[in-house]
């Protein structure tokens, strides 16, 4: 809710919800102040571990971001200059244009399986269809990099099936490990992998929808393909949103796969492939701590506000208005 | 109700996280750090070790076997860059490297330049000069600092199957010119393998290569840490790269990415008739599987430019260094000397890591010259080859980033080799590219 309101309104409700807090402080007190103390009391260990392992580390990250340091100089202080220089920066910009490609393509190839498989498991009461959705949402369960070494495997002309199988036919096997076809090899093992955790989501949504709207619907002389199309998708809408806001997110920080398969194809993708590539090899092959957590720093903020915008030009759909 | 117990589960799993990520933490900062050899005299003082040398388990326990004062606690993080990932990470966070550390001799400036090393010269390092060869030693030193001590060496040589050049009817060539009419008439004879493979990741290797026909890419010196010069695109690396670059086109070599489980099968089942390899290539091919049972291999001369005038390069050799966050640090330097400072570590070392020694007594040892290693046929290999090619060698100098280096030249061959750019501008690229980060990171040029 915060998150779409925009800030005067925020401040606002802010400065109303203290005028609302004060009288009653002064009031009744002690006894909500004790209830207050149990509260921290509770809140505390999450508290604490937030602080902790999100809070501090991103506050150093930050600090860090405003340090220069340079192999043969040493460090200095110097504000905002490696954000100007991360904005500036071809092989950081070229890596989020390559994500933002992916982001066109992957994120509407893994929605579409998940709502197809979804809207079909949901039409289906079978035994099949409990195997089925299980069989779909068992690549999710495997860690993500076992499941791009298992790619890798599967995409490499010696180990993998594709040579036999295209021998079959006479012809030879695509590489899939090349400059020009590792955009798609990685497409896919993304939607592999994350089509079943969003089509699992947008299962439970439709298993929250009143079946009597069904029912007035068959009445009113709706085939199950206008039913899905015409009330499914539109009143689970907001499961929609959640799942192509996580899908974005996720393909911006877009990192474990490339690297996994950067073993065994260095060439089509080079350390700076995505962002988050790019600083981590700043980080920890080039020792340039600094600059990489401004890199992290100025990725981060473009998450956020494309989460935002994205958020509010969808509070309709997403029922946060 | 479940929602509460799953909050209550959710609670404790957290809780638990929190307290295994302090106590993993304690134990690094405690230094009670967990060895994977085992420590029978535990009353002495102990000497971190991070190495990935193969066979090494056998050294260490030789060595505290036979140390009182000193046991080495010895651990392998990783090969090559996955170590040097953990060690720069342990230099920025000023905890949690280990007290000696092995480093290829080509990453010594780029932890020099961040004073990640002692200067172990003072703690009786300079006293074994003598012991080992000259350029191993240029390699590890500037002036009278002595940033680590010598291990083993990579000069290289050329591993190839006589089965398979017999069956092609080819001889084994002396001079690159012969390399290349070797690979055609390998093609020729439709076996379906190739000569051999030109990885764009090669680094080290790819480097040396161009070394042979004269290139001396960086200028460096370790006691001037911000003056480094830059000559990539000098015009024996072109010729060097427009020879392989050639050979590419022609589809005479292959382009594999090394290192990969892909190129690994390739070097052993045939695929591939010439390793062209370091002295540890051997160890190397020793260790991989699905090989080729009928194999022959024998090893001969790397071929060269001007056979009037051989020129011998390294490839790789590693080193132990004594970093800034050791204990005790005359205790590290001892143990950085003194662990394969003996003819029966050493022996352990040939035979079982197939290791090339830069330590004289034994690399000048009748042993080291006449044995014959059974997977070469019984082939002295360090007197027909590897004794010549590590003879001439007298240094190699690395930049102080040289893994930014490696990446952009691995970068620069791959764009080359997918027909992008010529080798010329690849090479002039990678000057380019490279001179700018210098500048970034404020180096000046000589």
């Amino acid at each position: 809710m915060a998150l779409t309101t925009e800030p005067p309104t925020r401040a606002a409700r802010a400065a109303s919800a203290a005028r609302t807090v004060r009288p009653r402080r002064g009031g009744i007190g002690a006894i909500d102040r004790k209830r207050q103390r149990w509260g921290w009391l509770f809140v505390a260990p999450f508290a604490v571990v937030f602080a902790a392992f999100l809070i501090f580390p991103l506050c150093y990250a930050f600090w860090m971001s405003l340090q220069t340091s340079t192999l043969a100089a040493g460090t200095e202080f110097t504000g905002l200059a490696n954000y100007v220089k991360a904005f500036t920066d071809p092989i950081f910009l070229g890596g989020l244009g390559r994500v933002a490609m992916f982001a066109l393509v992957m994120i509407p190839a893994q929605m579409l399986v998940a709502l197809v498989a979804a809207l079909v498991l949901d039409n289906l009461a079978t035994v099949l269809s409990k195997f089925s959705r299980l069989m779909i949402f068992v690549p999710y369960a495997i860690p993500v990099v076992i499941g791009a070494l298992m790619w890798g495997f599967l995409y490499s002309p010696r180990f993998g099936p594709a040579t036999d199988l295209f021998a079959l036919f006479g012809a030879t096997a695509p590489s899939f490990l090349d400059q020009s076809s590792i955009f798609g090899s990685l497409v896919n093992i993304v939607t592999w992998q994350w089509s079943g955790y969003y089509m699992i989501i947008i299962y439970a949504a439709l298993r929250g929808i009143d079946p009597s709207i069904y029912e007035a619907a068959r009445i009113d002389g709706a085939n199950s393909f206008q039913t899905a199309l015409r009330i499914k998708v539109p009143m689970i809408s907001s499961s929609m949103v959640m799942v192509l806001i996580f899908a974005m997110i996720g393909t911006l920080q877009f990192f474990t796969e490339p690297q996994v398969l950067r073993g065994i194809a260095q060439g089509a993708i080079p350390i700076s492939y995505t962002p988050n590539m790019y600083a981590y090899s700043l980080a920890f092959s080039y020792s340039q701590f600094n600059y990489a957590s401004a890199i992290s720093f100025a990725l981060g903020i473009i998450v956020f506000i494309g989460s935002y915008v994205f958020l509010f030009l969808t509070r309709k759909q997403s029922g946060l208005k | 109700m479940k929602s509460r117990v799953l909050a209550a589960v959710g609670t404790v799993a957290v809780a638990a996280m929190a307290l295994t990520a302090c106590s993993s933490g304690g134990a690094a900062g405690g230094g009670e750090a967990s060895c994977t050899n085992k420590i029978t005299k535990t009353d002495v003082p102990q000497v971190t070790v991070w190495a990935w040398f193969p066979a090494f388990e056998q050294v260490v326990d030789l060595f505290n076997k036979t140390h009182d004062d000193v046991q080495v606690c010895w651990t392998n993080a990783g090969q090559g860059n996955d170590e040097y990932t953990k060690f720069s990470t342990a230099i920025e966070a000023k905890s949690g490297a280990p007290d000696v550390i092995m480093l290829e001799s080509e990453v010594i400036s780029s932890f020099t330049i961040r004073q990640a090393l002692v200067d172990i010269g003072e703690f009786g390092a300079a006293d074994v000069k003598d012991k080992y060869t000259e350029g191993a030693w240029n390699d590890v030193t500037s002036g009278d600092s002595v940033y680590a001590i010598p291990v083993d060496s990579g000069p290289m040589g050329m591993l190839y199957r006589q089965d398979l050049f017999d069956a092609a009817g080819i001889a084994v060539p002396t001079t690159w010119d012969e390399f290349a009419v070797a690979a055609q008439q390998l093609k020729d004879a439709g076996t379906g393998g190739v000569l051999a493979n030109f990885p764009t990741n090669g680094r080290a290797f790819n480097q040396a290569l161009f070394a042979q026909a004269g290139s001396v890419p960086f200028e460096y010196d370790k006691t001037k840490p911000t003056e480094v010069s830059i000559d990539v695109n000098d015009d024996a690396s072109k010729k060097v790269l427009n020879y392989w670059d050639g050979l590419v086109k022609a589809d005479l070599v292959t382009t594999d990415d090394a290192f990969t489980a892909d190129y690994n099968t390739s070097l052993v089942d045939g695929t591939y008739a010439v390793y062209l390899a370091a002295a540890w290539g051997p160890g190397y091919l020793q260790g991989l599987s699905d090989a080729d049972d009928t194999a022959v291999w024998r090893a001969a001369p790397l071929p060269q430019w001007d056979a009037a005038n051989p020129v011998q390069v390294h490839w790789g050799g590693s080193t132990f260094a004594v970093t800034e966050q050791a204990k005790d640090k005359q205790l590290a330097a001892t143990v950085a000397k003194d662990i394969f400072g003996t003819d029966e570590a050493w022996k352990i070392g040939i035979e079982q890591g197939a290791l090339f020694p830069t330590y004289k007594p034994i690399l000048e040892s009748d042993y080291f010259t006449n044995l014959e290693y059974p997977f070469f046929g019984g082939q002295q290999i360090n007197k027909d080859v590897f004794l010549d090619a590590a003879a001439g060698y007298s240094g190699f100098t690395f930049s102080p980033f040289q893994n930014y280096a490696f990446d952009q030249l691995t970068e620069q061959q791959y764009a080359m080799v997918q027909g992008e750019k010529t080798a010329d501008e690849a090479l002039d690229d990678l000057q380019e590219s490279l001179t700018k980060y210098a500048a970034e990171q404020g180096f000046t040029s000589k």
